[in-house]
């Protein structure tokens, strides 16, 4: 079938500048179906900018967008695409919402005005709480839990309308290794049990290479994209030159 | 006490209004605390003064009755809400900035109507503090029609609103229109503002809508009963202050804060002594 064969994200020649500053230039990129894809770079390379590309929240400049291969000026579903932001944790901690309540707006665009919440939509936040592992805590203010908790029930907000692309911007920040270890581990499982597709942004080089299934090195233009151990064949010196400054990274072979 | 209340019409009509701006003032104001826009209650409020003393002004100077100042109050606390609205799309860095552009412009047309109108009217003084005896039966009706609308959109765009408070960029991100649902709920913050002048004044508005959240955030779990303390806060802030306004000819704006203010420190300090005594019986 074509929709198999295409990728769930085509970036063709997409330039962005804000102002008169170039933010992003000429990036092609294409993200198969399944795809645990590792996005990297130095602060500014572009990383978030080319994620609210993918969300429509900027439009580009130059080139286009396909998204599960339609242009994405048409593209209607947007609840197959998850999304946990780079500031989902800076939310007022003083908001007085239960888990449940929380988790629940994942599923309000998909109501729709003028609809109310059934028990399947219940039954279907309660899943997905239960999936990231924190059902115990639904009835729990939101602000009272720890940050990598926090971090669970936003990736739970985003999971409870089955999405089919999940976008994570620097999901790991502010988490103890421990539980960044316990949160890749979430991440197989739902790339590989769940089916869903993965763009997961990091500065982790490290841990990336160790779990993602590809690696896209980005600052300004697309410098690198290809399977993790391609990436971990690259030399420092190259690495350094993608990043604009010397860099030490130790590299992890894959473990799959 | 209480049938002194039913014994006078006029009464009857403060009473009743007192019960239903005691529902929608917390209710919406719940919203308008965890969004962190008190202070907008409060630009609006003096708008609506504008408003008002515009009314006022009509009145005595042209003896016109189809602008009573209660429907002028609420004309410009809706157009205010707007501005409102306009300026911090222009200032997206600095919202904030809206609030004292829109306050000051409340308190300037004020005075501009009130010394227009040749000085002082005595009326003016129950707007700025409340009164118990201005309600009319037909405000008492308008009062009416704003809560069912008030009502009926809340429950209508509950999950809409409770989303775009928690988290705005990601209810844009998932296509609500938050720009018409943000435009709805200041222009609701708007009707209840009107509605509650009346009787709690410009002055202490906002209070009635922020003090009863601020005591049943210490207390409740979760948001939906974040809503419901605050409006049996309210309601219980409405009664108590109106009734000792009565009895003290006080004006109930002054009684109706004050036992919000008592509701507030009682919360925090029940709050403390259960903290304290749960947390004893952990170490024994
Ligand atoms: N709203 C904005 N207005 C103007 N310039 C911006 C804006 N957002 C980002 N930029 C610029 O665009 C470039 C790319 O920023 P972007 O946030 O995409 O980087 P990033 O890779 O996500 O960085 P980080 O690792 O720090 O999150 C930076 O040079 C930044 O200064
Ligand atoms: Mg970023």
């Amino acid at each position: 079938m074509f929709t198999l064969t295409s990728p769930i994200v085509r970036f063709n020649h997409v330039s962005y500048a804000y102002e008169s500053k170039h933010a992003l230039q000429d990036i092609n990129l294409d993200i198969p179906t399944g795809a645990f894809l590792g996005l990297v770079g130095p602060n500014g390379g572009g990383k978030t900018t080319l994620i609210k590309l993918l969300l429509g929240l900027l439009k580009p400049q130059q080139g286009s967008i396909e998204l599960f291969g339609e242009k994405i000026e048409n593209f209607k579903k947007w609840n197959k695409i998850g999304f946990v932001s780079q500031k989902a944790n800076s939310f007022n901690r003083g908001f007085p919402a239960t888990v449940r309540e929380v988790v629940s707006t994942g599923l309000t665009a998909n109501v729709g005005y003028f609809r109310f919440f059934t028990k399947q939509h219940k039954q279907k936040v309660e899943h997905a709480v239960d999936l990231v592992g924190m059902k115990e805590y639904l009835d729990t203010n939101i602000g009272s839990l720890s940050g990598g908790q926090q971090q669970r029930i936003f990736i739970a907000r985003s999971l409870v309308s089955d999405p089919s692309l999940l976008i994570l911007d620097e999901p790991t920040v502010g988490i103890d290794t421990e539980n960044v270890k316990k949160f890749y581990d979430l991440l197989h499982q739902l790339n590989e049990e769940n089916n869903i597709s993965l763009l997961l942004v990091s500065h982790d080089i490290g841990t990336m290479t160790k779990h993602a299934n590809g690696i896209a090195c980005l600052n300004k233009q697309l410098h690198f994209h290809g399977d993790t151990e391609a990436f971990a064949r690259l030399s420092d010196n190259q690495l350094s030159n993608f990043y604009g400054h010397p860099l030490q990274v130790v590299t992890h072979q894959h473990e799959h | 006490m209480l049938n002194l209340f039913f014994t006078y019409d006029f009464l009857q009509n403060t009473f009743y209004t007192g019960l239903l701006i005691g529902l929608i003032g917390p209710l919406l104001g719940t919203f308008v605390v965890v969004r962190r826009l008190s202070l907008i209650a409060d630009a609006l409020s003096h708008v609506t003064l504008g408003g008002i003393a515009f009314g006022l002004f009509l009145e005595k100077k042209y003896g016109v009755l189809f602008l009573s100042p209660f429907y002028a109050g609420m004309g410009f606390s809706v157009v205010g809400s707007i501005f409102i609205e306009r300026l911090r799309s222009v200032y997206k860095a600095y919202q904030e900035l809206a609030i004292p552009i829109i306050l000051s412009g409340g308190v300037g047309l004020s005075v501009i109507f009130i010394s227009l109108a040749d000085g002082f009217n005595t009326d003016l003084y129950g707007y700025l503090f409340g009164s118990v005896t201005a309600v009319s039966r037909n405000d008492l009706w308008s009062i009416v029609v704003i809560t069912i609308i008030v009502l009926t959109v809340l429950f209508l765009f509950y999950k809409e609103l409770f989303m775009l408070s928690f988290d705005e960029e990601h209810a844009v991100v998932s296509g609500i229109h938050s720009k018409r649902i943000h435009f709805i709920f200041i222009v609701l913050t708007a009707l209840v503002i009107s509605a509650s002048i009346r009787i709690v004044g410009v002055l202490l508005v906002s209070a009635l809508m922020t003090l009863p959240v601020a005591a049943s955030i210490r207390i409740a779990k979760g948001f939906k009963q974040t809503i419901f303390f605050s409006v049996i806060f309210g309601e219980l802030s409405v009664i108590i202050g109106l009734l000792t306004g009565y009895y003290f000819e006080i004006p109930p704006g002054g009684t109706i804060v004050l036992t919000s203010i008592i509701i507030l420190i009682l919360t925090i300090f029940s709050k403390k002594l259960w903290n304290y005594f749960t947390r004893k019986t952990v170490i024994q």
